[in-house]
């Protein structure tokens, strides 16, 4: 595979999966939302959160919006804490 | 006579943490839950914490807003906080303290935000049409030489179970999120539904995709977006 080839080699599985979307057990998102909050205090405690909310990060890989809204309610209380 | 010993509990400082947390969010829930002025300083003072959380997230999107002001973007702000104040308010009974209240209630006011913004982003504008993602589908299928044969296999293959296995409502969403990347919110509005709604369609369209992908021989086991 030449440079060209290896840096679109990405694009080929971000499109792939975006299409495919998680493989497995994932949460709606109703349920995210209801589970957000504790989801980034355990992850920002380094408290096993996906052991502790099964389903959430294949949610968060399908959903762009609720993608979103992890980052961004994660980036505040790091900005607030 | 032997001298008594007693053994202190030793909290360590994620327990000592969460001990502040769970004194702050009942104290924040005593005060909501009071009458006269006493809840009205926490309602102030709530909404103010909503209004910070609202502006944090209008700041982090504002690239998405070039057209708009300072003023309208203060404007979307306040909108947030206060749609925020009054979904936090209301739902004040499903608080389960497994975290701390002003986290629970900060998830409010990032999604009002979020969601405002996305759609003023895109108000205006027309969803991309289905070809589109198409020309998406080939180009992608064409960048890489050494795999190119097998690429244009396997993306020929999807677009005809995208076309052909899914329900027209399915593959409109499918498309439109996953190839064109209209956010969810907005075409949640533009076909009068909800984001978990359109999202369950979109998953059930994942689903069939991979089923027939498999049963022709795809081997598409580990394909998966990176969590953020």
């Amino acid at each position: 595979m030449n440079d060209r080839d290896k840096s679109k080699a990405p694009e080929r599985e971000a499109v792939l999966a975006r299409l495919l979307g998680p493989d497995g057990p994932e949460l709606g998102c109703e349920e995210c939302f209801a589970e957000l909050d504790r989801y980034v205090e355990l992850d920002l405690a380094g408290s096993d959160p996906d052991g502790n909310v099964p389903g959430m990060r294949a949610h968060l890989e399908g959903c762009p919006a609720c993608a979103e809204d992890f980052r961004s309610l994660k980036a505040l209380l790091e900005e607030t804490d | 006579m032997a001298s008594a010993t007693m053994t202190m509990p030793i909290e360590t400082p994620a327990e000592d943490s969460a001990a502040r947390g769970e004194d702050d969010s009942r104290r924040w829930l005593q005060r909501l839950g009071a009458s006269g002025p006493r809840r009205d300083a926490a309602v102030v003072e709530l909404h103010g914490l909503l209004l910070k959380a609202a502006r944090f997230e209008i700041d982090r999107r504002r690239a998405s807003l070039p057209h708009l002001r300072g003023d309208d973007l203060e404007d979307i702000a306040q909108q947030s906080a206060d749609d925020a104040l009054f979904a936090v308010l209301s739902k004040l009974g499903d608080f389960r303290g497994e975290a701390r209240f002003t986290t629970w209630a900060y998830k409010f006011a990032l999604l009002e935000a979020s969601v405002k913004v996305r759609r003023r982003a895109w108000q205006g504008r027309e969803t991309p049409l289905a070809e589109d993602a198409w020309a998406v589908l080939a180009d992608t299928a064409g960048r890489t030489a050494t795999a190119r044969a097998e690429d244009t296999e396997l993306f020929g293959a999807l677009r005809e179970e995208i076309e052909g296995s899914l329900t027209e409502h399915q593959r409109e969403v499918l498309v439109a999120v996953t190839l064109n990347d209209v956010p969810i919110d907005v075409l949640a509005e533009r076909l009068e539904t909800t984001r978990g709604a359109l999202y369950k369609t979109l998953h059930d369209a994942r689903r069939r995709l991979r089923t027939a992908l498999a049963g022709r021989g795809f081997r598409i086991e580990g394909i998966r977006e990176e969590a953020p």
